[in-house]
């Protein structure tokens, strides 16, 4: 039957289509035996969305389905493959926005149906695992992967792939999103996470000493309660410099991310740390994780900002893993805005 | 030359290959919210039981709406990637031609009315000629009174249909007298059909440039503009 190749013999040499649609990145990558990218183009909706302070799915939902197509065909000729060595296609199918998420699973699924290769759905937070062994596909397990955007914030042990153990998350806000809304509260426009970032370098870190909920206690975390205190920071001192307020913030963010991502590497024996995600990007953050990977002589590994943010090259990479495990994935997959990630007991 | 039709506009999701003689698969499913479970399974399920490979495929017929944008979403990038991937062109088609097209026959106006939810309707005026049915205004989203004043101010033999004119039968009715057709929803058999008489004369476009009829501004983008003006 077409699409239901299971037997597929899953090498170094398979090929895999990935596709990234389940926010405001449309994305499309061409990777090589689960580690080799051949191509991975991203086109940023952010322009659309900036005016509205964050991602319209329906927005997002028209824009996916304009450009999605044109960025396949630039990744397969980007990658200088013809359709033919696609051995298989990935898409993203959760978690995510409905929307979104329903233009790349179809997709893929009509090309893995045309083209008669097996289609597998993605977990979004499992391939953002998959960011580290991108770039050092010899990287040495288990690692602790610090895992942070606007909808995530996850300290996960990773012991291989397809095993994962959650060893703390956020219990309200994620990191990404105290940005987006300490930066709206500034009136820093959007996305907030750079423009904090822009700004905390004109400011002084230790201007004000921002609340670190839950430092020392245990793997989860809270930024809620920071959040808060900024607001009312500012609205008792509305005269305070904003960019002593984005830094101040970003310092408190950055402290606790950095302090328990140690200890839970610590606590796991982990052969080194990993960042991952929207967040990131954020410059302290990197500064700080490698440092902190100096100091306890553990390796810090930093993938790029455009491996750490969405990107379809992690699909194709976590693809190529999922397809050697467990074969294949019918036709009838849909989408799952609300997907966990699975973890190992 | 084999055309393949793909209709997801609404809750029934619809599937159809023809070739010049006529539909040779039909497959139509009531998917409420499952489009994208549904759909490639029965182009598949169409494909196999009539006897039709891949490479016989021509051309997609692909109905981009106005509909519910979820499923109409599903079917257009399913359409654009198989068009994409088998290298053929693809002949998109309005969801109000396709819900008339049954009735090319009938002398009277038809109007293809579209339940769009929120209390408005998508709707569209058409008459017969010959094998087909031509569009007499360009398609609106509106309320029901709207069309109601449409219809006094038309003052035609009319008769309606879609699953909006059945949903809203009594207030049509009462404010215009008017038939209500029986067909609910857009079939793949009429979108197949206009899909042949199109291919024939290659009156088709390119997967990219395949664009979704909305109607209706995003959400988000209402609520913009009724900031701004307040
Ligand atoms: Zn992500």
């Amino acid at each position: 039957m077409p699409g239901m190749n299971r037997d597929l013999h899953v090498s170094d040499s398979t090929v895999v289509l990935a596709i990234e649609t389940s926010c405001d990145e449309t994305a499309a990558a061409v990777v090589m035996g689960g580690t080799e990218v051949l191509s991975n183009v991203v086109s940023s909706q952010i322009d659309l969305h900036a005016a509205f302070g964050g991602v319209v799915p329906e927005i997002a939902s028209r824009a996916h389905v304009e450009l999605l197509n044109p960025i396949v065909a630039r990744a397969l000729s980007e990658a200088n493959i013809d359709s033919s060595r696609v051995d298989a296609v990935a898409a993203t199918y959760g978690p995510g926005l409905i929307g979104p998420l329903l233009v790349g699973v179809s997709a893929a699924k009509a090309l893995a149906f045309a083209w008669d290769v097996p289609f597998i759905g993605v977990n979004h937070l499992e391939a953002h695992l998959y960011a580290g062994l991108l770039d050092d596909p010899s990287l040495a397990m288990p690692v602790v992967v610090l895992l942070v955007s606007g909808g995530h914030t996850m300290l996960i042990e990773m012991r291989g792939p397809g095993e994962y153990r959650l060893i703390g998350q956020s219990i309200d806000d994620a990191a990404g999103e105290a940005f987006d809304k300490v930066a709206r509260f500034l009136g820093l426009g959007y996305p907030g996470g750079p423009a904090i970032d822009r700004l905390a370098r004109e400011g002084d870190p230790t201007a004000i000493d921002f609340p670190r909920a839950m430092l020392n206690d245990g793997f989860d975390f809270s930024f809620s309660g920071l959040k808060t205190s900024v607001m009312n920071h500012v609205r008792k001192s509305p005269s305070v410099a904003t960019a002593d307020v984005a830094a101040s913030f970003q310092a408190a963010v950055v402290d606790v991310l950095v302090a328990k991502t140690r200890r839970a590497a610590e606590h796991v024996g982990a052969r080194a740390m990993v960042l991952g995600g929207g967040v990131a990007a954020n410059s302290l953050l990197r500064e700080r994780f490698a440092a902190a990977g100096d100091a306890d002589g553990r390796r810090a590994l930093l993938p790029t900002r455009e491996m750490c943010t969405d990107n379809a090259a992690m699909i194709g990479s976590a693809a190529w893993y999922r397809l050697r495990s467990d074969g294949a994935m019918p036709l009838d997959t849909g989408a799952f805005p609300n997907l966990r990630l699975t973890v190992t007991p | 030359m084999i055309v393949l039709g793909i209709e997801t506009a609404t809750p029934r999701v619809s599937v159809a290959l023809a070739n010049h003689d006529g539909v040779v698969a039909l497959i139509e499913v009531d998917a409420g919210r499952r489009h994208a479970e549904t759909l490639v399974p029965a182009i598949e399920f169409a494909c196999r039981h009539a006897d039709v490979t891949l490479p016989e495929i021509g051309v997609v017929a692909v109905d981009v709406g106005p509909g519910l944008f979820t499923g109409m979403r599903v079917g257009i990038a399913t359409a654009k990637s198989l068009a994409q991937a088998l290298e053929i062109p693809v002949v998109p088609l309005s969801s109000l031609e396709v819900l008339a097209h049954p009735l090319r026959n009938d002398e009277r106006v038809i109007v293809s009315v579209i339940d769009a939810r929120k209390g408005e309707i998508f709707y569209g005026f058409f008459r017969a000629a010959g094998d087909r049915v031509v569009a007499l205004a360009e398609p609106r989203c509106g309320t029901v009174d709207e069309l109601v004043s449409d219809l006094v101010g038309r003052q035609q033999s009319v008769v309606c249909v879609g699953d909006g004119a059945r949903r809203y039968r009594e207030q049509i009715v009462d404010g215009y007298r008017c038939d209500v057709a029986d067909a609910v929803f857009p079939s793949a058999a009429s979108l197949v059909a206009i899909g042949d008489r199109e291919a024939r004369i290659e009156k088709w476009v390119d997967a990219d440039d395949v664009a979704a009829l909305y109607l209706r501004k995003p959400d988000a983008e209402i609520n913009w503009s009724t900031r701004e003006s307040a």
